[in-house]
């Protein structure tokens, strides 16, 4: 029984680090560039849900909604004041204007809402649920996070397949110039990343803080790299991959905590994906990409 | 007056000069070709009309209208669509869906009428309407190619080399096509290095040398010209 609470709260732990990947691998996907700050969304949108709740008393439901909607909005102002005026820059200055951004959200948040950390209440309004006479007791954090990363693979899915502006975000990860041609407008493809990406941070934020209530202005930072690798992991710019490899990532990290140790986990975590990359260089589900010239 | 009417422009890539000057013009219901060498700026002049470059300095004008700083996309809106080197079809992207693509700008309701008239062209691409693109032949994703760019209805098609890398049966079908969407109305801008079959069928041509334009004059003219005869068709 221990084990299969452990292997709940795995994959519990791993669909949020699936939502998370989700935003990581659509902007690569995309932008071919790693959004450093995509992580600190995640507290914004934790401190978001949380303010409007302890301080304005909206129900919770809402309370995700405007977190949602102010993630939405920072993803795409970060878009187009930090990475728009570097396309077509070197990588590297990508690369160090993300970390940047993600510095700034940080201390930004500091200043508005100081460095101590906050007891997140629950926007799951739920009794856990007991089985087996108490030995089996499934969260309703877990329940609804859960059910949250389905709801979200499919839309997602269906998304990318069948809308006019899905197909266009495939077609502008395959080749800018080409959709340039087809008379898409770039831009605005990757504008509608960013804000997917980021209101799946808030909802990923939530969730997380739901479940391990606290939260601090670094509160987005371990998530994020985890859920980086988890994306590196599954095959970054896949869409299943990211979910694939979030999901293994969490359930490698419950295991490791409970079964080996605590302190090692994160270690073991990443010693993992070390070696998947070794042996699958291009991901668990990527493809390999060919260098366009 | 001209429909298209590029006017000295000077295109560069860092500090290498690519097109040097160049204008030339297409007039409704011509068939143009821009002819020359490998590296002359053929590819980079077409990119430049679609707004994918900028021009230094020049002028280009379509339909009467300064496409100085309007966006590739928009472009597309106004009627001009390019067919670019190497297909680029979406190889990750069924055939069907590359045709989609094609009709971005068009309004939902004009899409099934124009996929139609593609596939009536291309029965091939109807056959294989489900297929992933990267998986067609290269005469099928320059067929792929040419349905897609017809999907978003241009008054004009430029085409850049579309004939490369085809068996020469393929390359008398390309050829064939291309006739007939001009004989249907649509105004054409070839680039080629296949010169000979360009000026078999262009009213109007010009040879790129080294980023500028060498010669011009109808295809007949410079299919007699000495200096294309031995620069471009081999003597
Ligand atoms: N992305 C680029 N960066 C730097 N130089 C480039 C780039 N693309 C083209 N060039 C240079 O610009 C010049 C013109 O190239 P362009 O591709 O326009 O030639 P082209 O006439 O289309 O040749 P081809 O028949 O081989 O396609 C060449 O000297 C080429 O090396
Ligand atoms: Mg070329």
């Amino acid at each position: 029984m221990t084990f299969l609470n452990h292997l709940i709260n795995g994959i519990s732990l791993g669909s949020v680090y699936a939502i998370i990947a989700l935003g990581y691998t659509m902007v690569y996907g995309i932008a071919k560039m790693l959004n450093f700050a995509h992580g600190d969304v995640i507290m914004v949108g934790g401190f978001v849900s949380f303010l409007t709740v302890s301080s304005a008393g909206v129900p919770a439901i809402v309370s995700v909604l405007i977190s949602m909607a102010v993630c939405t909005v920072l993803g795409v102002l970060i878009e187009r004041l930090a990475y728009k005026p570097l396309r077509g820059a070197p990588s590297l200055a990508v690369l160090i204007t993300a970390i940047g951004v993600s510095y700034f959200l940080q201390n930004a948040a500091q200043l508005l809402w100081g460095s101590d950390s906050k007891v997140f209440t629950s926007v799951v309004p739920f009794n856990s649920i007991s089985l087996a006479g108490g030995k089996l007791v499934i969260t309703p954090e877990s329940i609804v996070t859960v059910s949250a990363c389905i709801v979200i693979m499919v839309a997602l899915t269906l998304f990318t397949a069948k809308t006019k502006m899905g197909k266009a975000m495939r077609a502008v990860s395959e080749d800018k110039g080409a959709a340039q041609l087809m008379g898409i407008n770039v831009n605005s493809t990757i504008s509608v990343t960013f804000a997917i990406g980021s209101a799946l941070a808030a909802i990923a934020g939530i969730l997380l803080c739901s479940a391990y209530p606290t939260l601090s202005p670094t509160t987005g930072s371990m998530p994020g790299i985890k859920a980086f690798t988890a994306a590196v992991f599954g095959g970054i710019g896949s869409i299943p991959g990211a979910m694939l490899g979030g999901i293994l990532l969490g359930i490698i990290e419950i295991f490791s905590k409970a079964y080996i140790s605590t302190e090692l986990s994160d270690a073991i975590v990443f010693a993992v994906l070390i070696l998947v990359l070794l042996v699958k260089p291009e991901g668990l589900l990527g493809r390999h990409v060919r260098e366009k010239v | 007056m001209a429909m298209l009417k590029v006017e000295d422009i000077n295109v560069y890539y860092g500090s290498i000069h690519a097109v040097r000057g160049v204008s030339f013009e297409v007039n409704e219901g011509e068939i143009v070709t821009l002819i020359g060498a490998n590296g002359a700026g053929k590819s980079t002049s077409l990119n430049t009309v679609s707004g994918l470059l900028p021009a230094k300095s020049g002028k280009i004008e379509f339909l009467g209208r300064d496409l100085h700083g309007i966006a590739p996309h928009r472009i597309v809106g106004l009627g001009l669509t390019q067919v670019p080197e190497g297909r680029r079809v979406f190889s990750q992207m069924t055939v069907e869906e590359n045709l989609d693509m094609g009709a971005y700008t068009r309004a939902a309701g004009e899409v099934k009428d124009s996929m139609a008239d593609v596939y009536d062209r291309f029965p091939r691409l109807k056959e294989r309407r489900r297929q992933l693109a990267g998986t067609l032949s290269g005469g099928e994703q320059q067929m792929l190619a040419m349905g897609r760019a017809l999907m978003s209805h241009p008054k004009l098609l430029m085409l850049d080399e579309p004939s490369m890398g085809l068996a020469p049966i393929l390359v008398d079908q390309i050829f064939d096509i291309i006739k007939e969407l001009h004989a249907s109305g649509v105004t054409v801008l070839l680039v080629e290095q296949n010169a000979r079959m360009a000026l078999s069928i262009a009213d109007r041509a010009y040879v790129l040398e080294t980023g500028k334009v060498a010669l011009s004059g109808t295809g007949a003219e410079l299919m007699a010209s000495d200096k294309v005869r031995e620069a471009y068709l081999g003597g």
